[in-house]
C-alpha cells in the first residue's frame, strides 16, 4: 500500500471517528444542544483524538527498529477501532469534552514551542559529537594553537586553527569600523535631524539593503569591488595583486552591516526619553551637543549591543567571504592580500565528496563549534544588554 | 560644558554681533549635520552600485544570440530505415544531427554570398552552439513527421559569437582565444547584415536546466527556480504552523517559569546563529543521521524552516499583542474558553501581521545560500525533479546556489549568467516584498 493510501484511510478514518462522536453526543440529549456541557464538534474531536493517538503511537512503537509486518498494521488498527468504541461508549452529556480538546491543543501548541529547543540541542548534539570524533584523531592544542593550515588529502595534515581565527577577526574588523560609523550616523540623521519626507523615502531604501541575500553581496564583491580595489589601490600602493583580499570582503561586508546598525540603532535612538531632549535644548545647547552629550550617553549601552550583534553577524558571514575573501591562510597584516575564515573553511572542508572519518571533513565540526560559541557568547551579551537597557526606560 | 560655562568669561558683547564661540558651535552643528546626511548618502551610493553593477552585468543573460538559417531535416541522413520508429531514430547520436545542422549553415553563407577570407567549413559550423544538435534530436524524437521537412527554429549560437554580440568578445580578444577566431566574428557581423543572425530574447535561460562548463550559452535556471519552488512549499507548510503555534502558547498561555524563559532565550539566539551552523545541523541530522538524500529538496526544505521559524515567530507574537486586551476579555467575558478566545478572535485579527511576517520569512530564506552548499545542493543537476512529493527527494538545485556554482566556473560567460540569475531571484524577492508591503497596508488596523 502506498503512502498516498495510508493517509487518505487514516484521514477517513478520522473523518467518521468525528461524524460518529458529533452524532452520538447528540443522540444523548435528542438534538437539543443546551444541554451538552461543550459544543457537539468538540465531542467529534475528543472521538477522533482517542481513536487515532493510541492507534498511531503502537503503529510508530512497533516500527522502531523492525521492518513493516502485517502483524503491526493489524494491532494497531485494532487498538484504533477500540480507542474508537471506547471513546464513542463514554459520551454523555454531562462529558467535559472541551476539556479533553483544548489540552491536546495545548500539549501541541507546547510541542511547538520546544520545537526552538529541539534545535539548538540538534545543533550542540551534532557539533559536540563530531568534534570529539575530530579531536580523537587530532590533538586539541595543534587545532587552537598552530599558525598553519594545510589540509593535504593523503592526511598528516596541519590544521592550525589561528590563521582562520585572524582572517575572520581582521575582516569582521574592516567591517565595523567601516558599517558602525556610517550607520550610527545615518541613524543619528535618520531620527533626530530628517523631515518626515525624506526620512519616508530614505528609510525604505536602506533597508532595501538588509533584503539583499548575501550571494549578491558576494557577487557584487567578485565582479566590481575587488576588480576596483586591485586597479586603483592595491597595484599602484604595490600591496598586492589580488581581486579577492580582506580588503573587498571587509568593505561589502560593511555595506552589509550599514542597514543592520543603522535600524537597531534608530529604534534605541527614538527610545530615549523625549524629555532628556527637551531639557538639553532648553539650556541652550545645539542640537547636535543634545545628541553628543545627552542621547548617545543615554543610549550607549543599547548601540553597544547592536554592534556586538553586527559583530556577531559579521563573523558567521559566509557567501561574501567566500566570494570575496580567498581561500589561502595566511597570517598577514597586509589588507589586499588574500586571506580565509572559518566559515570559508567549514564550506570548502565539507563540500564535495567528504569521508566523515577523516580528521580533514571532522575538523570543519570543530570549527562550526568553535564559531557557534564564539556567536553564542556576543549574541548572549547582546541580548541582556539591550533586554536591561529597553526595561530602563520603560 | 557646565565646567567650560563656569570658567570660560561669559561676558557677552552686543546681542546682534555673533560672538566666536557661537560661530565656533554652529560650525560644529553644521559639521556633524553634513556627516550624518554623508552617512545617509553612502548608504544610498553604496545601494545604487551594487544595483548598477548586477544590472550591467545581468541584463546581457535575458538576450541570446540566435541563427535563423532554414534546417532541411534529411530523412536520408536522420531515419536511415526510413520507417519512423522512435526506436531507430534514438540511433541517430547528436553529432549525426551536427552534420546536418553545419551543411545548413555553410550552404546558407554560400547562397547568402559571404565571403570571409581564409574562412573554413568547420570555423562556419562552430558558430553553432553544441547544444543545438541535441535540441533538433528532442524536436525530431517528440516528433518524427518534421523528417523530410525544412524548419525554420532560431538555432543556438556559439558562447563566444554570443558574447561578441554583447561586447564581451572583441576582435583583439578573439585572435588571442582558442575557441574563436576574427574570421568568425567577421562572419557573425555579416550574418547579422543580413537578418541570418540576431539577438532575442532569452526564454531558455529561465526554463532551460544547467549546462556543462563548455556551454554557458544553454545554460538556464529551469531545475533552479523549479527547486527553490519545492524549499519554499515545504517552508511555508511546516514553518507556518509551528511558529504560529509556538508564537500562540508564549504570548497566550505561558506561565512565567524557567522553561519559558528557556525557550524565549533559545529563539532570540537563534535567530542570531550563522546561517552556515544550520548548514551543519542539517548535514549532521538529516543527512548523515537521518539517512535523507543529498541535494534533495526536502533536506534544504528542512534546513531553511529551522532557519525561518525564529523570524516567523517574532513576527507573530509582535502582531498577537498588538491585539488589545479588550478583545480577549470580551470574548472571555461571554463565555468563551481562553483557547476559544484566542483561536476565534485574536488569530483571525492578527492574521495579516503573521501573513506578512511569514512572507519576509520566506523571502530571507529564498535567498539563503551558505546551508545549501553543505547539504550538496551545489551538485550539477540537470534532470528537473519529479512532482511532489516524489520530487521532494529528487537531486535539484536552488536559485541561490545555481548564482554561487555559475561564479565557481572559468569562462566569463557564466558571470553575466550569474548576474542575470540575481536578477531573477530578486525580482522574486521585490514581488515578495511588494506583496507584504500591501497586505500590511491594506489590512492592518490601528487600535
Amino acid at each position: 500500500m502506498s503512502a498516498f493510501w495510508t493517509v487518505t484511510t487514516v484521514l477517513l478514518f478520522a473523518a467518521s471517528a468525528y461524524v460518529l462522536g458529533r452524532a452520538r453526543a447528540l443522540a444523548c440529549v435528542n438534538g437539543d444542544v443546551r444541554k451538552l456541557h461543550s459544543l457537539p464538534g468538540h465531542y467529534g474531536w475528543a472521538t477522533v483524538f482517542y481513536a487515532l493517538v493510541p492507534g498511531l503511537a503502537l503503529f510508530a512503537l512497533l516500527q522502531i527498529g523492525t521492518p513493516l509486518a502485517p502483524l503491526d498494521t493489524i494491532a494497531a488498527v485494532v487498538l484504533a477501532l477500540a480507542g474508537l468504541f471506547w471513546s464513542l461508549r463514554r459520551i454523555t452529556a454531562d462529558l467535559r469534552a472541551r476539556k479533553t480538546v483544548e489540552f491536546v491543543a495545548l500539549v501541541l501548541l507546547i510541542l511547538a514551542a520546544c520545537v526552538a529547543i529541539a534545535t539548538t540541542a540538534g545543533i550542540i548534539a551534532s557539533l559536540v559529537f563530531e568534534t570529539q570524533n575530530f579531536f580523537a584523531q587530532y590533538g586539541w592544542r595543534d587545532f587552537f594553537l598552530s599558525t598553519t593550515w594545510a589540509p593535504r588529502f593523503q592526511g598528516n595534515s596541519d590544521l592550525g586553527f589561528l590563521p582562520l581565527l585572524w582572517g575572520t577577526l581582521y575582516i569582521s574588523a574592516i567591517a565595523l569600523v567601516f558599517a558602525v560609523p556610517v550607520g550610527l550616523f545615518a541613524a543619528i540623521y535618520m531620527a533626530e535631524y530628517a523631515g518626515r519626507r525624506f526620512r519616508g523615502v530614505v528609510k525604505p531604501l536602506i533597508e532595501i539593503l538588509a533584503g539583499i541575500p548575501t550571494i549578491v553581496y558576494g557577487l557584487f564583491a567578485l565582479i566590481t569591488v575587488g576588480p576596483l580595489l586591485r586597479d586603483y589601490f592595491a597595484q599602484p600602493l604595490g600591496l598586492g595583486s589580488s581581486g579577492s583580499s580582506v580588503m573587498t570582503a571587509g568593505l561589502v561586508m560593511g555595506i552589509m552591516l550599514i542597514p543592520f546598525v543603522s535600524s537597531l540603532s534608530d529604534d534605541i535612538i527614538s527610545q530615549v526619553p523625549q524629555s532628556l531632549r527637551d531639557g538639553s535644548l532648553c539650556l541652550g545647547a545645539t542640537q547636535s551637543e543634545t545628541i553628543r552629550q545627552v542621547i548617545l550617553p543615554a543610549a550607549l549601552p543599547g548601540i553597544v549591543g547592536a554592534v556586538l550583534l553586527a559583530a556577531s553577524r559579521a563573523i558567521g558571514e559566509t557567501m561574501i567571504v567566500v566570494l570575496g575573501a580567498g581561500a589561502a591562510a595566511k597570517l598577514s597584516l597586509n589588507p589586499f592580500e588574500a586571506m580565509t575564515t572559518i566559515t570559508v573553511k567549514i564550506v570548502s572542508q565539507l563540500t564535495g565528496d567528504s569521508d566523515f572519518a577523516a580528521p580533514e571533513t571532522l575538523v570543519a565540526f570543530a570549527l562550526g563549534l568553535t564559531l557557534f560559541a564564539i556567536t553564542l557568547c556576543l549574541n548572549v551579551v547582546a541580548l541582556v544588554i539591550v533586554r536591561k537597557y529597553r526595561e530602563q526606560y520603560e | 560644558m557646565s565646567d567650560r560655562l563656569r570658567f570660560e568669561d561669559p561676558r557677552p558683547g552686543s546681542l546682534l554681533e555673533r560672538s566666536d564661540r557661537t560661530a565656533r558651535r554652529s560650525a560644529a552643528e553644521a559639521r556633524f549635520r553634513a556627516y550624518g546626511l554623508g552617512a545617509v548618502l553612502i548608504g544610498i551610493l553604496a545601494l545604487a552600485m551594487l544595483l548598477t553593477s548586477v544590472l550591467s552585468s545581468g541584463l546581457g543573460a535575458f538576450r541570446q544570440a540566435y541563427l535563423h538559417v532554414p534546417i532541411y531535416l534529411s530523412e536520408a541522413a536522420l531515419d536511415k530505415s526510413g520507417t519512423r520508429d522512435v526506436e531507430d531514430l534514438k540511433k541517430v547520436t547528436t553529432i549525426g544531427y551536427g552534420k546536418v545542422i553545419a551543411a545548413a549553415l555553410n550552404n546558407a553563407v554560400a547562397r547568402a554570398g559571404i565571403v570571409v577570407d581564409g574562412l573554413t567549413d568547420k570555423e562556419i559550423a562552430d558558430l553553432i552552439s553544441r547544444e543545438a544538435p541535441a535540441q533538433f534530436r528532442n524536436m525530431v524524437l517528440a516528433d518524427p513527421d518534421l523528417l523530410g521537412q525544412t524548419v525554420e527554429v532560431p538555432i543556438l549560437a556559439n558562447g563566444r559569437i554570443d558574447g561578441y554580440l554583447k561586447g564581451r568578445v572583441t576582435m583583439e580578444t578573439a585572435a588571442l582565444d582558442s575557441n574563436v577566431s576574427p574570421r568568425q566574428l567577421q562572419l557573425a557581423d555579416a550574418m547579422i547584415q543580413r537578418g541570418l543572425m540576431s539577438l532575442d530574447f532569452n526564454r531558455a535561460f529561465l526554463i532551460a536546466p544547467d549546462a556543462s562548463d563548455q556551454r554557458p550559452e544553454a545554460a538556464g535556471l529551469g531545475v533552479a527556480i523549479l527547486g527553490s519552488a519545492y524549499m519554499m512549499l515545504i517552508v511555508l507548510v511546516l514553518a507556518l504552523p509551528i511558529g504560529v503555534a509556538a508564537s500562540i502558547y508564549l504570548e497566550e498561555f505561558a506561565p512565567k517559569n524557567r522553561l519559558t524563559d528557556l525557550i524565549e532565550v533559545n529563539i532570540a539566539n537563534l535567530a542570531a546563529v550563522p546561517s552556515i551552523v544550520f548548514g551543519i545541523l542539517g548535514l549532521a541530522i538529516f543527512i548523515n543521521f537521518a539517512g535523507l538524500p543529498q541535494s534533495a529538496p526536502m533536506v534544504g526544505g528542512l534546513v531553511l524552516t529551522l532557519m525561518t521559524l525564529p523570524t516567523i515567530i517574532i513576527a507573530t507574537r509582535a502582531s498577537l499583542k498588538a491585539v488589545p486586551p479588550s478583545i480577549r476579555e470580551a470574548a472571555l467575558g461571554v463565555g468563551a474558553s481562553r483557547m476559544q478566545a484566542v483561536f476565534h478572535h485574536v488569530l483571525p485579527l492578527a492574521a495579516p501581521g503573521i501573513l506578512t511576517g511569514a512572507i519576509l520569512g520566506l523571502a530571507q530564506a529564498l535567498g539563503e545560500t551558505a546551508p545549501l552548499l553543505l547539504i550538496g545542493m551545489v551538485a550539477f543537476v540537470r534532470e528537473f525533479p519529479d512532482a511532489p512529493p516524489e520530487g521532494l527527494f529528487d537531486p535539484a538545485s536552488a536559485l541561490p546556489v545555481q548564482i554561487y556554482n555559475w561564479t565557481q566556473r572559468a569562462d566569463p560567460a557564466f558571470v553575466e549568467r550569474a548576474s542575470g540569475a540575481i536578477l531573477v531571484l530578486l525580482a522574486f524577492l521585490l514581488v515578495m516584498n511588494a506583496a507584504a508591503i500591501l497586505l500590511r497596508r491594506r489590512f492592518e488596523r490601528r487600535w
